[in-house]
């Protein structure tokens, strides 16, 4: 077993979460020999998700804007873990048979390897050059976006995703002017379904953000700098801050001949392996068998991208004893004063909502069906009902027994409401 | 063994609820009900994957 071999080295690709995972579960199961992680950014791992949240926020009361939050100093990551940090530099290709992976002239051996290169943003072609229209993915990027808050701009998002509507409703919370511009006829379809996204999109004409659905964007225009986007149908809203949030792509351009099987990202079993020996995959970069779910997947969510980086680790120290990673997948996002949860899988037969109405209220719960069984679960401002069903998605429950919960919380709901005095 | 939950850091997520439902609670307001501290033996490794799981790093275990 490779874990107790010190001549042994792992190499972890991408110096972000799940690689950091995938750097302390080896050494939490024992592994002694050496581990190298290399990274393209030049800034030490940090966490992505406050970066359209908290991050994009007001300075305190002494000025101080929010700080960027780093998951390990140097210092822990060289001495504690014993890792040979390489940031700043990026990987350019993979040789399977002599095992290395390039870094440009350099060659890098390894004999148990770990990608986790994440995904990069969908870029609008044409706008490149023009101050004030970035996407949102990195540290740099979210620094960028803050920085045109600060001085007031008047903000575009282009894609009613989460990461854009996050910005949009940041842009809100300080006072700006927000206007989310789609493509689609519904945002949110592919991550909640028809209905729900529909339902949940509202939340921004009811917060003062301008949505418009099935608009293109013809052009981002500007001297220099961006003054305005022009749509399809010749509308033109002024900007000084055009966020791009239409998707990401898995980062894999530098695998390409490496005999690694790509298609939407990196092709795994449920173990993480590639099918190459000693080469496993993690992350955003992923496509995998979930267990849980019975299919194929690529996640674009923190808890997985956690959890994979250390059970991707743990499996290609011990290939004989792996364990398949399963999963119920998590998301979450923070828009103006509410919290949407999602759990499971939104590829369903029936979406019902079983508490709440989205019309009325800021809170509501909606469950999936596939077949007989309860697939997916979405909570609007339903904190204390979310993680139930996911522990009942994980023990693979039937749609009946998910409605019978599903009453029960609702009458406790009522109750506790009326105990409260609210009507 | 206990467990603890630094509060400054927690932000209501559920993820560790998920996991270790005897020991989390997420309640309406988004605030986490600690419902028991005492860890047993046969209980550790749910509520290892549920400090693994915290995504604002705010859970451990005091040995
Ligand atoms: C703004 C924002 C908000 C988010 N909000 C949420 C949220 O609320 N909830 C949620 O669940 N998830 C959220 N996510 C998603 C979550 O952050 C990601 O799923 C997670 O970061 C994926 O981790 P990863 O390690 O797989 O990939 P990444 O974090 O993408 O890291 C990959 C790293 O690899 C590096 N890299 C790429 N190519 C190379 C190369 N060739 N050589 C070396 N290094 C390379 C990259 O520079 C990057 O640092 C958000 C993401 C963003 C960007
Ligand atoms: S997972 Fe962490 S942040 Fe979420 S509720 Fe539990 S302790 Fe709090």
């Amino acid at each position: 077993m490779a874990v107790a071999d010190p001549s042994c080295r792992l190499v972890v690709v991408g110096a972000s979460l799940a690689g950091l995972r995938a750097v302390e579960a080896a050494r939490k199961a024992g592994f002694e020999g050496e581990i190298v992680l290399i990274g393209k950014e030049d800034h030490l791992p940090y966490d992505r998700p406050p970066l359209s949240k908290a991050f994009l926020g007001v300075a305190d009361e002494s000025g101080v804007l929010p700080e960027p939050t780093y998951f390990r100093t140097e210092e822990t990551l060289r001495d504690e873990l014993d890792v040979d940090v390489r940031l700043g530099v990026a990987a350019t290709g993979l040789d399977t048979v002599g095992r290395t992976v390039h870094l440009g002239a350099e060659t890098v051996r390894y004999d148990l390897l770990v990608i986790a290169t994440g995904a990069h943003p969908r870029l609008i072609p044409g706008a490149e050059g023009l101050d004030g229209v970035y996407p949102l993915r990195t540290l740099d990027d979210s620094l960028a976006v803050r920085a045109k808050l600060e001085e007031g701009a008047r903000t575009v998002v282009i894609g009613a995703g989460f990461i854009g509507s996050e910005v949009a409703s940041t842009a809100r919370k300080r006072g700006l002017d927000a206007t989310i511009i789609e493509a689609l006829p519904t945002p949110l379809v592919r991550a909640t379904g028809r209905d729900m996204g529909a339902a949940i999109a509202s939340l921004h004409e009811k917060n003062g953000t301008a949505l418009r659905c099935g608009a293109g964007v013809a052009s981002i225009e500007g001297n220099g700098k961006v003054e305005r986007v022009v749509l399809d149908d010749g509308t033109v809203v002024e900007a000084d801050l055009v966020v791009v949030g239409i998707g990401v792509v898995p980062s894999v351009d530098w695998l390409a001949g490496s005999g690694l099987m790509l298609d939407n990202g990196i092709v795994c079993d449920e173990n993480l392996w590639t099918g190459v020996p000693g080469v496993y995959a993690a992350g955003d970069v992923a496509s995998w068998v979930n267990p849980t779910l019975g299919q194929r997947q690529r996640m674009e969510n923190w808890t997985a991208a956690a959890e994979q980086g250390a059970a991707a680790a743990r499996n290609a120290l011990d290939p004989e004893n792996a364990k398949p990673y399963g999963t119920v997948p998590y998301f979450w996002s923070d828009w103006y004063d509410v919290r949407i949860q999602f759990v499971g899988s939104p590829e369903a037969d029936e979406v019902l909502l079983v508490d709440g109405d989205p019309d009325e209220g800021k809170r509501w719960v909606a469950l999936y069906r596939r077949g007989d069984r309860l697939i997916g679960a979405l909570t609007v401002n339903g904190q204390t009902e979310i993680m139930k069903y996911r522990v009942m998605i994980m023990k693979g429950a039937g749609w009946a027994e998910a409605l019978e919960f599903a009453d029960k919380r609702r009458a406790a709901h009522a109750e506790k409401l009326a105990a409260a005095g609210v009507s | 063994m206990k467990c603890v939950v630094d509060f400054e850091k927690c932000t209501g997520l559920g993820i560790c609820e998920s996991l270790a439902p005897e020991f989390f609670e997420v309640n309406d307001d988004g605030d986490l009900l600690l419902l028991k501290e005492d860890i047993t033996d046969a209980e550790l490794q749910e509520v290892e994957e549920a400090v693994a799981g915290c995504p604002t790093e705010a859970l451990s275990i005091e040995r």
